[in-house]
């Protein structure tokens, strides 16, 4: 069966909660894990059988680095990539309701959407499976994760009937308790989606052509899939989530990128044993996971004496001898099965809220300083320790 | 001659260390503190020293047993069984120290510094006053107790107690001298030496002050204790430079028992004391610390202004400043950062203090 897959990567206004790391690179170009976000997304979409194209959409303009990107990820998948720029934020709806054509060209019978900012199993072959098992060839499957009763209030909330796994009522982000089954931002759409994004549109230009065209932003063509689509799709009969127990974590703050990278990083000795380094005699010793890139070396003289723990250290940064660069790791609760991670706001009560430490590119930390649960902006020299700073 | 010096009770400021060791066997560069007091007594001719105590440790005196003899000295204890503050030891000591009629020393377990008995000796015969006291510049009298003399004679006029306007720079540097009629002024009673006896005295004309050569510090509490151990090495630089370590990766002033073993591609100093038996693992930046005997320092860790106590373990990759006191027995785990951290004896630090604070 013919099928694409759509990513949505958004735009530079969007993903604010990442920098500075989204300051160099754009934020689904980041490596996670030792490869950059959205790479982890296509890999699985080309290892489904009757893959024709990967669509990465997005509102970033053309650039150099997203370009190379796609080159070197067509070369290494197989599989023709192409970027299809919107032309402004139409949320994650109308992206592919205006590119339709596009998605829908060659005969696709059924397409994926993925959420960059995501970083998951892909369970996408086994979602297709359940689609065949349980709905019907025109049947749309959003994937669920279970998470706990308190964070599931961050998210979208599907409540299912447990037999059918049929969606009978949807809300993103309630403020009370509905469910805790949550959307990851992964979903199999078949064409006849437009049908329905469309008429969502319908409704906006009419009750825009209501109103006094005050706000000159507001646009028909917005259309978000989760409160327009999916909300008015539940109980119809037409839309079912099929639930996850593999891994999956949002994308939102750079201490998640932590986080993500280390859920990567333990599939790795599954899927890709060869990312992940083994110690070696007269090497640096390697405990866990760990994944060094090949033009990485770490030389014993060169990172004299220094202690670097839950720190993102930019793109050629130099950390002086016997020098601390700390961070606060946000991880959800290892006790908690269903524990997602915080997507914590940058200040609580005033005060910079304890997280990762990130170093911009070329940061260069002096001798025996420590930098402790600090964010230091790009191509700063520091002099002097830092704590609970953010160093622009 | 005699001396008596006020050793007092539990030296609670210097905690967690004298939760371990009575005060006077705490010590400082290597040597106890009471022991560089009484090493310069004896040089000025000193042959009986009393300790005036409040609390009674069997520590204590059989230390002083040993010092005993290998200082050919005679050392007696003073327990005062109800507090007498600082004049009122005085009088419970009064048979031994008025003995042979000659003056006696008094001074403050506290202080540190070059020790000037012999020149207070001849300052104090020249005047013949009543009792003579030593007193030193500081930076910030305020806060202590101000000696305001004659510029010429040295005689006090009087005292002010931590004064709000600026009065002299000179302060009691708690190292003084007196003749046995000084006794007569003192009862066996609760008594304040700087606010009854001394006023009197000098009132009577009957007090002098000598000023202080050199470096002077009372360590009774970690910081003090710190920065009095900068100035005493500095002398010794002066002094007997020979005394000082010094080698590949030893920056400024460093003292190391011969006991100890500093390993590889370490930097040590400037201003740092290594106890008997330490062991510092390669790689190790140590600077302006006191480490005491038996402790160990694993590789790769950076230390600050600390003070670690007698058999503790520091782990690899570790940070430790701003005035960290280990007590007896501590052990601090891998890749920890400890900021003003206090710790009680033997307890085991699994995580990282950031912030100032006492760890029981």
């Amino acid at each position: 069966m013919p099928l694409k897959a759509v990513i949505l990567i958004g735009g530079p206004q969007k993903g604010t909660r990442f920098r500075p790391l989204s300051f160099e690179v754009p934020k689904p170009l980041f490596p996670v894990a030792g490869v950059p976000m959205v790479q982890h997304h296509i890999e699985a979409c080309a290892k489904v059988p009757g893959m024709k194209e990967i669509l990465l959409m997005g509102f970033y303009q053309p650039n150099e680095a997203l370009s190379r990107f796609l080159v070197s990820a067509q070369q290494e998948f197989k599989v023709p990539i192409r970027y299809l720029q919107e032309y402004a934020a139409l949320g994650t709806g109308g992206g592919i309701y205006h590119f339709r054509d596009q998605i829908l060209s060659g005969g696709a019978e059924a397409f994926f959407v993925l959420n960059a900012d995501v970083c998951s199993e892909f369970p996408l072959q086994e979602m297709l499976e359940f689609r065949q098992q349980h709905g019907d060839m025109h049947s749309f499957v959003i994937l669920g994760t279970t998470a706990n009763r308190t964070q599931a209030l961050n998210y979208g909330c599907i409540v299912a009937n447990t037999g059918t796994q049929e969606v009978q009522h949807y809300v993103e982000k309630p403020s009370t308790f509905v469910s805790e089954i949550i959307n990851c931002g992964i979903y199999l759409f078949t064409p006849a989606i437009f049908q329905h994004i469309g008429e969502v549109f319908q409704r906006n230009q009419q009750e825009l052509a209501l109103e006094e065209s005050s706000n000159g932003w507001q646009r028909a063509e917005v259309i978000r899939l989760e409160q327009d689509v999916f909300t008015a799709l539940a109980g119809s009969g037409k839309l079912y989530v099929y639930k996850t127990d593999g891994f999956w974590s949002q994308i939102k703050s750079a201490g998640s990128a932590i986080y993500a990278s280390r859920l990567y990083l333990n599939q790795y000795s599954k899927s890709h044993p060869e990312r992940l380094a083994q110690n070696k005699p007269g090497g640096p010793v390697i405990r866990g996971n760990v994944y060094i890139h090949p033009t990485a070396s770490i030389d014993s003289t060169a990172v004299d004496h220094t202690c670097v723990l839950n720190t993102i250290v930019g793109w050629d940064s130099t950390i002086g001898r016997w020098a601390r660069v700390e961070g606060t790791p946000s991880d959800p609760n290892p006790n908690d099965p269903y524990a997602k991670i915080d997507s914590e706001t940058l200040f609580r009560d005033g005060r910079l809220t304890p997280s990762i430490t990130i170093l911009g590119c070329s940061v260069t930390i002096p001798a025996e300083v420590v930098i402790l649960n600090s964010i230091v902006l790009p191509h700063k020299e520091l002099s002097r320790s830092y704590k609970n700073q953010i160093i622009l | 001659m005699r001396a008596l010096i006020l050793v007092g009770g539990f030296g609670t400021r210097l905690r967690p260390l004298t939760l371990s060791r009575p005060k006077p066997l705490v010590e400082f560069c290597n040597k106890a503190v009471l022991l560089h007091q009484l090493e310069a007594l004896r040089q000025a001719g000193v042959s009986h020293v009393v300790l005036a105590v409040s609390y009674m440790s069997d520590a204590l005196e059989a230390a002083m047993r040993e010092q005993e003899q290998r200082l050919g000295i005679r050392i007696s204890m003073s327990h005062e069984k109800e507090p007498l503050g600082t004049a009122g030891p005085l009088a419970l000591a009064r048979d031994v120290l008025a003995e042979d009629g000659e003056p006696f020393f008094v001074l403050n377990s506290d202080v540190i510094c070059e020790f000037p008995f012999a020149a207070l000796a001849r300052f104090h015969r020249q005047h013949g006053g009543e009792g003579s006291l030593v007193v030193t510049r500081v930076e910030e009298p305020a806060k202590y107790g101000v000696v305001v003399c004659e510029a010429d004679t040295g005689r006090i006029c009087r005292f002010v107690e931590k004064p709000r306007v600026f009065v002299s720079n000179k302060i009691n540097a708690g190292l003084y001298i007196f003749n046995p009629g000084i006794l007569q002024r003192i009862q066996l009673r609760p008594t304040s030496i700087e606010k009854e006896i001394f006023p009197a005295m000098a009132q009577d004309g009957q007090l002098y002050a000598m000023e202080l050569q050199g470096f002077w510090m009372d360590i009774g509490q970690p910081k003090d204790f710190l920065t009095g151990m900068c100035m005493y090495l500095q002398a010794l630089r002066a002094q007997h430079p020979e005394k000082l370590h010094s080698g590949p990766g030893v920056v400024g002033n460093v003292l190391v028992d011969p006991s100890a073993k500093i390993g590889a591609n370490c930097v040590i100093g400037p201003n740092v004391t290594i106890g008997a038996g330490v062991v510092v693992e390669d790689g190790v930046r140590i600077k302006r610390c006191t480490v005491l005997e038996g402790a160990r320092i694993r590789s790769h860790s950076w230390l600050e202004s600390c003070i670690v106590g007698w058999s503790c373990s520091v782990g690899q990759w570790v940070r430790m400043e701003n005035v960290t006191v280990l007590g007896e027995d501590v052990i601090v785990n891998d890749e920890l950062y400890l900021n003003g951290a206090n710790v009680l004896p033997h307890k085991s630090i699994a995580e990282s203090v950031p912030e100032p604070r006492i760890i029981m």
